[in-house]
């Protein structure tokens, strides 16, 4: 089993005539991803990577394909505006990649999905994988590996590391999901916990934080309320200098909260398992499991 | 992107805002002349630099006369200011802003910024105006008012008042400082900030009410729609390697350490840090090379890298997703080449085309460690620097 994405899923993507749009979601077809469409406004009737039709409107695309989950790679400026398009037409899942959206577009955005049916993951991540299943996002399909942990993280390149290393001891995933590294991202820890919780197919969860804001220490406590699993966690930036944006615009420790220290306690005494080194989350999840 | 005080105080003045009379000058001999316009008995000059806890350091003094405003504007212009913020280094004084004085009854905070776990922004106030924020939160958490925005309505006139009078402003002050808030709000959104701090808002003996300092950053996401706050850019408050870096859509933060890294993305980049100093090393930045990097931008990270003249040794600790192991390889091939480099440097490579990054290094014939995972690289590259 898995969350969020499975073999029926259908992916339109949002950006698809632009470079990374096109060069992407000819990777995730490949990976056998069911890429039904894609949006490009004015360029509707096209059709790329051999097969795939283009739209002009994101209900077009709906109406025509029954996507159920779309794929953003539009750029920063226009990025907020293809979410409300996609939520607008119903689309149960939205996974925006692009990094630079301007944070005010994203608290207007928020509000919106949060009143809509959509999920939005992201933006700013690499998007979701359950291995042999289906890929959405920007990750190297072929470090991962079937299997039964499940990853949430704030990074892109840092998820990878926590897959090699898993899928080196031969440990598969069952969902990975990247949530993004901005201070504004549709679907928290929380949200994740709660799916990875209920799925049948997930056995142990890792839990890959960063600095800046309190999304993990809200994690931490609802999972010694809510979650039986077992969690490994790590959070980067244990080095890292205060009031300084470290790369994400969301990992910034601000007024002296939203240190790794810090969140590293809370975690512990909510009875996740923390470890220090980046190195030994794969290790620590296998002697879990 | 911060902005000084006195651009910060330009941008809410066309918000309708209530700022001081006052005058920029980067010249102390236009202070006197400057100080006699304004009017009043006392003048204040600050040093315009973007750290905070400027009067700790000497840089904001009251003048009686404005003689004495030319004494104090000649002492810190072209002084080093050092202050809580600025580090031991301090910061050069170009500009001081002189203002007027005024009779003050009451200092407030008021202060708009993002809300990470409502993801909405923010109005933060208080009656304990005039210190810093954070140790009022962590000593009297009941003295700060706090309110968040529905962005759909923004903010209203009732909650204009609700702020006010929590913050007891009464009479005409009041009258002032409900359509203060709003246009604080306005500024807020309109200038896309990332946080907006009054500290303090003042309501003086003849009832004005007034923002007396402003500190105003700018989302750095939004500034290709701020194209006017885009000139209030000030270089010489950045770290001009953090600017050359910059330049190349590079992500460098320059720290106290000896081991420059050069990473692909930004949780790992924190995490290659934290597991050099779990070695028993220290890093000496965070650079983020990206997704999209390509030849030309690997060799000019390892230009910036080696302009730190603290660096012995480099980690590159790359995970190939977007970014492919061949061509990372093949900058780093070009860059040693080019650049001489002198110092040992250890490759951790995975991911994407690692075996052709592997075969380009060992080919190019440039002295390189091979590492095997994060923690080998980052214990190799302490010992080679030892």
């Amino acid at each position: 089993m898995s969350i969020l994405v499975d073999e029926k899923t259908k992916l339109i993507v949002q950006g698809i005539t632009g470079r990374e749009g096109q060069f992407h979601a000819e990777q995730c077809m490949k990976y056998g991803t069911k890429l039904v469409g894609g949006v490009t406004p004015a360029k509707g009737g096209q059709i790329v990577l051999g097969k795939v039709p283009v739209f002009n409107t994101v209900q077009d695309a709906v109406k025509k394909t029954k996507a159920n989950a779309t794929m953003i790679f539009v750029p920063p400026a226009f990025a907020s505006d293809a979410i409300l398009e996609a939520a607008d037409a119903g689309i149960e899942l939205i996974i925006c990649v692009t990094e630079g959206i301007p944070v005010s577009d994203m608290v207007e955005v928020f509000r919106y999905i949060k009143a809509s049916k959509s999920r939005l993951i992201g933006p700013n991540c690499p998007g979701i994988i359950s291995p042999g299943k289906c890929k959405i996002g920007i990750m190297p399909a072929h470090i991962h590996k079937k299997g039964n942990v499940g990853i949430i993280s704030r990074s892109g390149t840092l998820t990878y590391e926590a897959v090699g290393q898993l899928t080196a001891l031969g440990h598969g995933q069952s969902t990975c999901v990247g949530i993004g590294g901005d201070p504004i991202i549709g679907t928290k820890y929380i949200d994740i916990l709660e799916l990875f919780q209920k799925d049948r197919g997930t056995k142990a969860i890792c839990m890959i934080g960063e600095i800046g804001g309190s999304a993990e220490d809200e994690a931490a406590y609802y999972i010694k309320k809510h979650v039986t699993k077992p969690v490994i966690g790590f959070i980067a930036g244990q080095t890292a200098p205060p009031g300084r944006r470290m790369g994400h615009a969301g990992a910034i420790i601000s007024g002296g909260k939203g240190t790794a220290e810090e969140k590293m306690k809370v975690m512990r005494r909510c009875g996740i398992k923390v470890v220090k080194s980046p190195a030994d989350l794969g290790k620590t999840v296998a002697k879990l499991l | 992107m911060n902005i000084h005080e006195y651009q910060a105080k330009e941008v809410l003045a066309k918000y309708g805002v209530a700022v001081p009379n006052g005058v920029v000058i980067d010249n102390a001999e236009k202070a006197a002349a400057v100080s006699r316009k304004l009017g009043t008995d006392i003048v204040v000059v600050k040093a315009q630099i973007h750290a905070g806890g400027r009067g700790k350091g000497g840089g904001v003094k009251l003048a009686k006369s404005p003689e004495e405003a030319k004494v104090h504007a000649n002492k810190i212009i072209g002084m080093t200011l050092v202050t809580p913020q600025t580090g031991p280094e301090g910061r050069k004084v170009k500009k001081v802003l002189i203002e007027e004085g005024m009779a003050i009854t009451k200092e407030l905070y008021l202060g708009i910024l993002l809300d990470r776990q409502s993801s909405r922004v923010m109005i933060m106030a208080s009656e304990a105006g005039g210190m810093a924020i954070e140790e009022v939160a962590e000593d009297t958490p009941e003295k700060i008012i706090k309110e968040i925005i529905d962005p759909i309505i923004g903010v209203k006139p009732y909650l204009a008042r609700k702020i006010a009078f929590a913050l007891n402003v009464k009479g005409n002050a009041l009258k002032q400082m409900i359509p203060l808030i709003i246009n604080l709000y306005q500024a807020f959104i309109k200038e896309d900030c990332d946080m907006l701090e009054i500290n303090p808002l003042v309501i003086t003996k003849d009832d004005r009410v007034l923002v007396l300092d402003a500190k105003v950053n700018i989302d750095s996401n939004a500034l290709y729609r701020q194209k006017e706050t885009l000139n209030y850019r000030d270089l010489d408050e950045e770290d001009p390697m953090e600017v050359e870096a910059s330049k190349f859509d590079l992500n460098y933060i320059k720290l106290d350490g000896n081991i420059g890294c050069m990473v692909n993305g930004a949780g790992l980049a924190m995490a290659t840090m934290d597991i050099i100093k779990h070695s028993g090393g220290e890093p000496a930045n965070f650079l983020d090379v990206g997704g999209g990097a390509d030849e030309e931008k690997i060799e000019n990270g390892f230009r910036i890298l080696l302009s730190d003249p603290h660096v012995k040794g480099i980690f590159i600790n790359i995970f190939g997703g977007i970014l492919r192991c061949d061509i990372l390889a093949r900058g780093v091939e070009i860059a040693a080449k080019k650049l001489k480099i002198k110092i040992p440097i250890v490759v951790r490579m995975e991911g994407t085309n690692m075996e052709e990054g592997h075969q380009i290094l060992s080919d190019s014939g440039i002295d390189v460690i091979v590492a095997e995972g994060m923690k080998d690289g980052a214990q190799k590259i302490v010992k080679a620097i030892r």
